[in-house]
């Protein structure tokens, strides 16, 4: 614990670790105070009652950012910034005696050589139903089946202590023998003069946990970790002696080589015959494995580790709660190369982490893919009329483009200027525009809920009032509406391209449908006697069109967009994912290729956020535009 | 010469079924200008749709209907209306619901505004015009709606069941209202109602109808309008004549409703 804040990072999410549980505390004290002193009402259902109540907004906000500091491991690293390369040290023992660990019953149920043993009878009697069937005949029977009953023996026979060739035993009692070593060499905790400079370098020179790459940094830098680290190497060797150890003897083998050759003599000529032969012999290849051992053979070997465990635990001390109660959701693994998080600690990112990938990509000059994420940018005002005045307009220019003389000269006329500026090219002051991959986004949606807007309101509008418009377009839109957009993504960004148009043609296509049919319903809701009222103060058509159906109409239109920013949000980012080279959704699909989960996670708080702006944006103008709603 | 003039008016709708409902079977009759008129009867007797063929919303099948001596072809401004739920357009303020059928004409805003403050001090809501209709009570928005409706300068007000809403006071000080309003301008007024004694104060002349054809059943002059100018509503219905109208027009009307059920029966 003399560690505790070794970096600023750490200090500040300590700090804001405890802060956060005084303040959860506070706020429930706090509300349970108000509960009891307030006068309220005593009837249950009261909808009143769910009003108000912004300490428990508090309580809300502090638990889920205790709940993500605790099981991201931040808090953890905070704490205990030496926990996550110590935990890597004794990783690297336990994933050193995996492969011994694995044949006792430790984290398993049954001991390996009963497992094989049930697996293996169970596919023998398997095997003998099928060859005494009719598929068979007496003869064939006659050849097959006493040679299953012979593997059987064979396998059984591996089970009984008076089959276990004396070498084994000593092998068996050698490996125990060095486990106990190896487990008193880990209870001395003692380290050469080597070993103690080389934590003493380490501490000094090797990065902090989560500080670089690797995450986990691999060398000892406290004695306890290094104690793990120099016993490691060594149960390596011992678990791969131990799986080198098999259960044969002479008779065994003699055996073996007897069934062997019997099983290459089942002629092969008869195909249901010669399957069987494959299967027999398939069986005697597990078996001549030799690997199930009597239990009591195995037993020293199995002491030997229960006994290096407890030393492991002991030695471990306080990192076994460490590692239990401030890391939960998943544990550090030893890999070949390096150690990693495994578990919530990895794919749920560390906030001081994520706040710090933000900040760098947040800075425009990086950004992501070199593309800022929202920065402000010099553009010419030529490049924006290039883009705004469609070039066909210079073709309506009477006249011929210039074209080159015999100097290869290009002349120019009224028609080549007027095309100079629908292109943009001509020279212009540069003025301040909004870039990059949020606002990239931003655009598309914009872009397509405008279009949206301006052709689906009108429409939807007719349609609430003509006869032939609804019986003539809702055909038309009933039939491409109910597709999810993203079914029609492939097809629309084929045909557009990848860049803003096909984009863009998708979200009109979600924001079309919705606002004509939201801008229908407001049509048909208009209550006649308004109508009437409006034909009875001497409006014409078009005047009670524009001044009672569309204002009648404005709720249902004005929700009508409100949908359509999210759902074209929603598939703003599926598009983006399927093709682009900018936007969130590119950002994430990217971060998605490469596991990176603090970018993963930066997108989707991105995309969070903008969804909750735009539709407070929404909740306003709705505010201000039809307080009348539901109220005529 | 602007006498509302109806001539043998037959409403016959077909349903989608196909079924002919006959509504309204020849109707006949002439309003002076200047009359007040009140029409009764059961419900289902196509008082509504005396209305609104009147108002031009609807075409007869049969007979036609002339004002100033022109046939009624579609609704018209000379035709103003008042309806039992006001239908104001609730995204205007009261002044801007006043002003609607001015604008419509795109009359000037200087003029249009001096109307306004006019009207709505005649109907008694100096100082509301920049409120929002849907905070008025159900009293005032009817108080809008007429106000809306006699800022046009209609030859005839169409009132279908407009105090059928409201509460019993709120309802007499506007009865006292639509009189004061008929006394000052003069104008044609038709009221539909359900009540008989609101037909009987609000009627020079009462129509009551009988159901199934719709047609005019019995013609009443009346004297209790022109007595209510002068004095209290109570007190002209304290008067035994207009208990004893009352109760005859009660029990006719009961005799049809009783007819209908035997009919159904």
């Amino acid at each position: 614990m003399s560690e505790i804040f070794q970096s600023p990072r750490g200090i500040f999410i300590g700090a804001l670790f405890i802060v956060l549980i005084i303040t959860l505390l506070w706020a429930i004290r706090f509300g349970r105070r108000l509960a009891k002193t307030e006068v309220t009402d005593l009837v249950f259902g009261n909808p009143q009652k769910a009003m108000g109540g912004y300490h428990w907004v508090v309580s809300g906000v502090a638990t889920v950012l205790l709940l993500w500091l605790y099981f991201s491991w931040d808090a953890a690293r905070a704490f205990f910034p030496n926990a996550g390369n110590e935990l890597c040290q004794v990783a690297k023992v336990e994933s050193a005696v995996i492969p011994m660990r694995t044949t006792f019953p430790f984290e398993e149920r049954l001991l390996r050589g009963t497992t094989l043993l049930n697996r293996d009878a169970t596919q023998l009697e398997i095997l003998r139903n099928q060859i005494d069937s009719d598929r068979t005949d007496d003869a064939q029977k006659a050849q097959l089946l006493p040679i299953l009953e012979r593997l059987k023996a064979l396998q059984t026979g591996l089970a009984s202590p008076e089959s276990v060739a004396p070498e084994t035993v000593t092998a068996l009692e050698a490996i125990a023998a060095r486990v106990d070593a190896v487990a008193v060499k880990l209870d001395a905790a003692e380290l050469s003069e080597e070993q103690l400079a080389a934590v003493a370098d380490a501490k000094a020179n090797q990065h902090g946990w989560g500080q670089g790459s690797p995450e986990i940094p691999d060398d000892p830098v406290t004695e306890r970790g290094a104690i793990f680290a120099a016993v490691a190497p060594e149960l390596t060797q011992i678990s791969s002696d131990f799986v080198k150890v098999r259960n044969t003897n002479p008779a065994f083998l003699e055996e073996v080589a007897a069934l062997d050759a019997e099983i290459k003599a089942i002629p092969k000529d008869e195909k249901v015959v010669s399957d069987f032969g494959k299967q027999l012999n398939k069986m005697l290849k597990r078996i001549d494995d030799g690997a199930v051992f009597p239990p009591g053979v195995l037993a020293p070997v199995e002491k030997s580790l229960a006994n290096l465990h407890e030393v492991q635990l002991d030695k471990k001390g306080s990192l076994n709660w460490i590692d239990s109660i401030a890391m939960p959701g998943g544990r550090i693994l030893a890999g070949n190369t390096a150690c990693s998080e495994q578990g919530s600690g990895r794919w749920l990112p560390k906030p001081s982490d994520t706040v710090a990938t933000f900040a760098r990509l947040a800075n425009p000059n990086i950004g992501f893919k070199n593309i800022p994420l929202l920065s402000i940018k010099q553009k010419p005002l030529a490049e924006m009329v290039g883009f705004l005045v469609p070039d066909w307009i210079a073709d309506l220019v009477p006249g011929a483009y210039p074209r080159h003389d015999e100097n290869g000269n290009i002349g120019e006329n009224l028609k080549s200027k007027v095309l100079n500026i629908a292109t943009g090219n001509f020279p212009s002051v540069s003025v301040p525009v909004p870039t990059g991959h949020i606002w990239d986004s931003i655009m598309r949606v914009l872009a397509g809920l405008f279009f949206g807007i301006i052709l689906g309101v009108p429409l939807g509008l007719l349609m609430g009032l003509s006869r032939l418009a609804k019986g003539f377009f809702d055909p038309l839109i009933e039939l491409y509406r109910p597709v999810p957009p993203l079914a029609w993504a492939p097809l629309i960004l084929t045909i557009f391209g990848i860049q803003d148009d096909g984009k863009i043609f998708l979200l009109f296509m979600v924001a079309f449908a919705i606002m004509v049919i939201s801008a229908r319903t407001g049509a048909t809701g208009t209550q006649l006697s308004k109508i009437h009222a409006s034909h009875s103060l001497g409006a014409s058509r078009w005047q009670i069109l524009r001044n009672v159906i569309l204002p009648n109409s404005l709720p249902e239109i004005l929700t009508g967009i409100r949908i359509s920013i999210g759902v074209c949000w929603g598939t703003l980012v599926a598009a983006e994912m399927l093709a682009g080279t900018t936007g969130v959704g590119f950002v994430e699909n990217v971060a998605r290729k490469q596991s990176d989960y603090e970018i993963i996670w930066i997108t989707i708080i991105i995309l969070g956020l903008l969804g909750l702006l735009f539709d407070l944006i929404m909740r306003w103008v709705i505010n201000k535009t039809i307080p009348w709603r539901g109220k005529g | 010469m602007s006498d509302l003039i109806a001539s043998n008016v037959d409403m016959t709708f077909t349903m989608p079924s196909g079924e002919q409902v006959h509504a309204l079977k020849d109707v006949s009759f002439t309003l002076k200008e200047g009359e007040l008129l009140s029409v009764l009867g059961p419900s289902g007797c196509g008082k509504t749709t005396l209305l609104n063929l009147i108002a031009g919303f609807l075409r007869p099948t049969g007979g036609n209907f002339e004002l100033n001596g022109a046939e009624i072809d579609g609704p018209g401004v000379e035709r103003g209306m008042v309806f039992q739920q006001g239908a104001l357009f609730e995204w205007l303020t009261v002044a801007e619901n006043v002003d609607f059928g001015l604008r419509m004409k795109k009359s000037p805003k200087a003029v249009n505004k001096k109307k306004v403050d006019e009207w709505l001090e005649i109907v008694g809501l100096q100082g509301f015009g920049d409120t929002p209709t849907y905070q008025l009570s159900g009293g005032m928005q009817q108080r809008v709606a007429l106000a809306r409706c006699l800022i046009n300068d209609p030859d005839v007000i169409l009132m279908d069941e407009p105090l059928g809403a409201l509460d019993a006071l709120t309802r007499e000080k506007m009865q006292s209202l639509v009189l004061k309003i008929w006394k000052e301008t003069g104008k044609t007024i038709m009221i539909i109602t359900h009540s008989v004694e609101e037909a009987l104060l609000l009627g020079e002349r009462l129509f009551v109808m009988a159901p199934r054809p719709g047609r005019l059943h019995k013609e009443y002059k009346l004297p209790f309008a022109e007595w209510g100018l002068q004095q209290d509503l109570r007190d002209v219905k304290k008067h035994d004549e207009f208990g004893r109208v009352r109760e005859e027009i009660l029990t006719m009307i009961w005799n049809m409703e009783e007819e209908i059920m035997g009919k159904s029966a």
